[in-house]
């Protein structure tokens, strides 16, 4: 029996989740169809996912493509589909994808498996991410350059930690549904690795605690800098883009198993902590940088800093907060 | 002796010679190894210049493995060389990775500038700092210099001269101690 999984019409971190329950009660070994055809837009995120649920299951899954073809067009200009036709069945013929002067795609879905894609992902977006986060976001040269570090640092975080390889994808766009409009540039990690929990637990000698699950791994290793490694040097990476993302009023988020946590600036009223989320494996990390308006984020800043700070201090009461 | 390093020709010879960035564990750990071999070349005093002014990007975690690691290993309290080192050629995004990878350690290294006078990058306290800009505007100095200058005692400016010189922040040279950025 083949288990239908339509593609949300809009693809993206929250609609992914849509997928995920519809996939949680299937056996691995479970023949699945991922209907697409519906799909209007995706991700950077959603796209990414998609080749990580293939990679996920045992019995090789079948893609039905958008119907739409500009939908398509678009998939194929973002590499998608060379990266699926290895894994799952494709229905239909999907474009070939063509060299593209396009500057919405930043750097086309990358896998990421070993030290050396890091340097061909960074050695890629570089001059490229330099011109369009200048031009079209208002990021100063300074501030591409940091955002290039933190890409690299979370395509290491797949190297050293997943136990197998995954995919980075940077575009940017509009964003209709935030920031009414204002164009963002958005960094999407997908690996159906070992995640943040199980990574944290291969340290020798952790004690792990009553708490202990997937939130609170995601807490040590995103807000506190934990890292499997004993040395003091770790944790570096997802520190370095926590503190340049404060700087740009980006956003953090990381997925890991059945939970999720956000860095969330003073423009989104995401929630700290999701907790109870339908099982999934490896870590899946979206950054969101919107493009700069000096006069609007100051004044937002201001506006949203109380709020953020009685937030903090009503997790700081509770110990933690979920919402599923 | 001086030496100078460039670490894109590092990189390029170490590692990948179509490499121009510093990027990743791996490669930050092969480029400090080969460093390493180059000055266990040179057993006695060495002063070496490790010059960035090639590489492009460093990441945090190819900061912690160049930089910090081999600052970490030669000022422990037995390094294996008495090996002294000034950096050159570091744009603000390089000293952004670099000082986040030595202040995890506790430690600090002398950067030269093309506008203006090296400074000391990573953590030092405040007297540290004042001890080490006497000791440059000096060029050299001994305890007594430096004490009368900072309006210490000399036990106190002592101590301060000392524990920069073992941190490899100045070099001591007998009574003397020598501002790095000079030497350079």
């Amino acid at each position: 029996m083949t288990t239908v999984i339509p593609v949300p019409q809009s693809l993206d971190d929250v609609t992914f989740e849509q997928m995920l329950e519809r996939l949680a009660p299937l056996a691995a070994d479970e023949k699945v169809l991922i209907d697409a055809r519906h799909a209007r837009w995706a991700s950077p995120y959603g796209l990414v996912g998609l080749l990580t649920i293939a990679q996920t299951r045992e019995v090789r899954p079948t893609l039905t493509p958008p119907e739409s073809d500009e939908t398509l067009s678009y998939w194929s200009r973002t590499g998608f589909f060379r990266h699926a036709e290895e894994l799952f069945e494709l229905h239909g013929t999907v474009p070939r994808a063509r060299p593209t002067a396009e500057s919405s795609v930043l750097l086309e879905i990358t896998s990421v498996s070993k030290s050396g894609d890091v340097h061909d992902v960074v050695d890629r977006i570089q001059q490229r991410a330099q011109n369009i986060l200048e031009r079209e976001l208002s990021i100063d040269a300074q501030a591409s350059v940091r955002f290039v570090m933190t890409l690299s640092e979370v395509c290491q975080n797949v190297v050293e930690h997943a136990g197998r390889g995954g995919w980075v994808a940077v575009q940017t766009y509009k964003w209709q549904k935030r920031l009414g409009g204002r164009r963002v540039v958005q960094i999407a990690v997908s690996d159906a690795g070992i995640g943040f929990r199980r990574s944290l637990e291969s340290t020798p000698g952790r004690a792990l605690t009553d708490r202990w699950d997937d939130g609170m791994a995601l807490e040590e290793a995103v807000i506190r800098g934990v890292s499997r490694f004993r040395d003091r040097g770790r944790g570096q990476g997802l520190a370095g883009a926590r503190n340049f993302l404060g700087k740009w009023a980006g956003k953090l988020s990381v997925r890991s198993g059945t939970a999720r946590i956000a860095i969330v600036p003073p423009w989104d009223d995401d929630v700290p902590l999701l907790e109870n989320l339908s099982p999934f494996p490896g870590a899946q990390v979206q950054i969101t940088i919107p493009e700069r308006v000096p006069e609007r984020d100051d004044q937002r800043t201001g506006e949203r800093a109380g709020e953020r700070a009685a937030e903090r201090g009503r997790v700081a009461a509770t110990g933690r907060r979920g919402v599923s | 002796m001086i030496r100078h390093i460039d670490l894109s020709s590092v990189l390029r010879r170490s590692v990948c010679d179509l490499y121009s960035n510093l990027v990743t564990r791996p490669t930050g750990a092969a480029v400090r190894t080969e460093i390493e071999h180059l000055l266990a070349d040179s057993p006695g005093r060495t002063l070496t210049v490790i010059d960035f002014s090639h590489v492009g990007l460093l990441d945090y975690s190819c900061a912690d493995e160049v930089v910090a690691k081999l600052l970490l290993r030669f000022a422990s309290e037995a390094p294996p060389s008495d090996a002294y080192f000034v950096f050159r050629g570091m744009r603000e995004s390089h000293l952004d990775a670099i000082e986040a990878a030595l202040v995890r350690y506790g430690l600090a290294l002398v950067s030269e500038r093309t506008d203006g006078p090296p400074q000391i990058v990573g953590n030092v306290a405040d007297d540290e700092q004042r001890a080490w800009d006497t000791v440059y505007r000096l060029g050299a100095a001994d305890v007594a210099t430096v004490a009368a200058s900072l309006g210490a005692d000399a036990p106190a400016a002592e101590r301060l001269l000392n524990g920069l010189s073992e941190r490899r922040l100045l070099m001591r040279l007998d009574e003397q101690y020598l501002a790095l950025g000079h030497a350079g």
